[in-house]
């Protein structure tokens, strides 16, 4: 039973009389990276929430490790080892690297009362960390700022997994970056996987999922449109099955169509 | 000053990357924010040192004088500027240094309380105005700017009723025969160092009086209050979790909250130590004149901004430093209490404090691109 990490059976989700969510199973195992598609308004927000505890759901069960459990509060997510990268990543800008890495949870020295911020064993671990998933952080107190995308999502990512986290839920974490950037980003979080950790990665990039995903759930209208491993499903199958598919299908029809005019 | 350059060599033990650029102390010192603020001062000095340097302005006296004025604004200015890094505004200062004035006063000469438990009560009043305003920008969402505008009319207005109300007048005189003997008031009302002073003075190394005393007593307790908030407040932005806190909280509040931050506990502090902060400034304000006036502390909370600003503080938070804002103060006091000692007229002063805080702006600005632009 307990060979799943993590079970989301049935979940539903409703606001008022809107439906966001219906009847939404997913189940990942160790090392397995789930990719969650669906394009804008399938309900991908609502379920990342879900999981990261900010809603409750209204129906289905949350399973973690075997034993059920309801999310509180987004710390009882976190507690659990269920942690949650936004697109926005929590990070600060103007801060620097180390102090954005144990932003909330910073390491402390000294005795009672006069406990002060680690900042030299800080630096010296968050250099490390990020030295270990190959971004040269020329230096820890730079500022975040100064970072590109890719670095930005690994710092963000590479905090999640060193605070604990078991499951990895990953809001677009390639939508603004570029080809070269992203592929950074997604051979870190193979590398992630490899090393035990569950990830549900959402996004509405069949390009991006479909190299790295073990298996892939598609949302559409807030319902889960199945679930399938790698070896059942093309690329293009899932492109299709996304709302975006049949659109970008047209679409192709017609460029055509204005391709021959013009050359007419 | 020690503390930087230990964090300069462990910074280069744990890169041995050949890409790093050995950066030199001058590049680092480029980026803390304080450096405009430290270099207007620097600039400041020099000036005076030329156009007033055989006028008295440098004197013991004139020191003392233009350090009082300074600590004063430096007083809030700092905790306005732990404030901003937190990402919020208090234009209430100004209001709750008039108030707390009277809440010493009234208790002490219309009530009968002795003059520490009125001094105790000022400072009650000031954390729960402080928690309100906090509780309010926290719990609304809405502008800290707005919030707290409305608190500078209703602290002020509330101040000018209320005094009127009990003692008919807008003044309360009489507190000087209090402060003697009392267990408190030392604290906010002593000048210290005297026998340096007395010292100086039996040398003839400082002027003297008629009657052989020096004419420079002691350092006034704002001075003190001032350096010690300044070392206070600078270990906690570098040196503390809560410091982080602020630098989080300013930065992206939304962030800050989904890594644990205690974002709204953290504003809300800010909040009570601005509110503290004009409380501290009006404590030792009113004692020093034996008086308090419903008017006092008025537009302070603008100059406690500027000075801010000037010291390197973002209007949109997350970066600045409370080292920064007190080098800001001290530009602004020593250029207020300067003036005098030139022959410009002092009118010009305020167009001296807007051009001032205008380049700050700008300077700012510049080193905020410096700090986050990508590489």
């Amino acid at each position: 039973m307990s060979d799943y990490l993590v079970q989301f059976n049935n979940i539903s989700k409703f606001f008022g009389k809107v439906i966001a969510l219906k009847d939404v199973t997913m189940k990942l195992k160790k090392g397995e990276i789930m990719c969650l598609l669906g394009d804008n308004g399938a309900g991908k927000s609502t379920l990342i929430k879900t999981l990261a505890g900010v809603h409750k759901p209204d129906e289905g069960e949350i399973i973690v490790e075997g034993k059920k459990t309801i999310f509180d509060s987004p710390k009882d997510a976190l507690d659990m080892g269920i942690a949650t990268v936004y697109q926005d990543l929590a990070l600060v800008s103007l801060m620097s690297v180390t102090r954005n890495f144990f932003m909330g949870r910073e390491p402390m020295k000294g005795p009672a009362f006069f406990k002060t911020f680690d900042i030299e064993k800080a630096n010296k671990i968050a250099a490390d960390r990020m030295g270990q998933i190959g971004i040269d952080v020329r230096d820890p107190s730079q500022a975040v700022g100064t970072m590109s995308g890719g670095e930005r999502q690994c710092l963000a990512i590479s905090r999640a997994i060193y605070f604990g986290a078991k499951v990895l839920v990953l809001d677009e974490p390639t939508s603004a970056l570029g080809v070269h950037q992203a592929s950074v980003v997604l051979k870190y979080i193979v590398k992630a996987a490899s090393q035990g950790l569950a990830v549900i990665l959402i996004t509405h990039n069949v390009h991006h999922a479909y190299p790295v995903g073990n298996s892939f759930t598609v949302l559409n209208r807030g319902k889960s449109l199945g679930t399938y491993e790698k070896k059942d499903i093309s690329r293009e199958k899932l492109l299709s099955m996304m709302a975006g598919g049949e659109e970008l299908n047209k679409l192709e029809v017609e460029l055509q169509e204005m391709n021959r005019s013009t050359a007419n | 000053m020690s503390t930087k350059s230990k964090s300069i060599e462990t910074k280069t033990d744990i890169n041995q990357d050949e890409r790093l650029k050995k950066v030199s102390k001058l590049r680092l010192l480029l980026n803390r924010p304080e450096l405009g603020a430290l270099g207007g001062a620097i600039l400041v000095f020099i000036f005076f040192g030329i156009v007033a340097g055989d006028t008295g302005m440098f004197s013991a006296y004139g020191v003392l004088n233009f350090l009082d004025v300074s600590a004063n604004l430096g007083i809030i200015a700092i905790a306005a500027a732990m404030l901003m890094i937190g990402g919020e505004f208090d234009l209430s200062i100004g209001s709750m240094i008039g108030f707390a004035g009277i809440c010493i006063a009234i208790p002490a000469i219309y009530w009968g309380w002795p003059l520490w438990m009125s001094i105790i009560f000022a400072f009650s009043m000031a954390v729960l105005v402080g928690y309100f305003n906090g509780i309010l920008v926290v719990r609304t969402g809405l502008p800290s700017f707005i919030v707290t505008l409305a608190m500078l009319f209703i602290l002020r207005g509330a101040t000018l009723a209320i005094t009127r109300l009990i003692t008919g007048r807008t003044q309360v005189p009489g507190l000087r025969v209090l402060i003697e003997d009392d267990p408190l008031a030392w604290i906010f009302a002593t000048d210290t160092f005297k026998w340096v002073f007395t010292w100086l003075g039996s040398m003839n190394l400082i002027a003297l009086r008629t009657d052989g005393t020096p004419l420079a007593t002691g350092i006034p307790p704002s001075v003190i209050w001032f350096i010690a908030l300044a070392i206070i407040t600078t270990w906690i932005l570098m040196k503390t979790r809560y410091g982080n806190w602020i630098f989080a909280s300013g930065g992206d509040k939304n962030g800050a909250n989904n890594v644990g931050v205690p974002v709204g506990r953290v504003k809300i502090s800010l909040f009570i130590g601005t509110a503290v902060a004009a409380t501290i400034f009006a404590t030792i304000q009113v004692l020093d004149a034996g008086s308090a006036d419903t008017m006092r502390g008025t537009l302070k909370e603008l100059e406690a901004i500027a000075a801010a600003v000037v010291g390197g503080c973002l209007l949109t938070g997350g970066y600045g430093s409370a080292i920064g804002a007190a080098f800001g103060a001290l530009i602004f006091g020593t250029v207020s209490m300067g003036i005098f000692y030139t022959d410009v007229d002092t009118d010009w002063f305020k167009v001296f404090l807007g051009a001032m805080m205008l380049i700050a702006v700008i300077f700012n600005n510049y080193i905020r691109r410096k700090v986050t632009e990508s590489k």
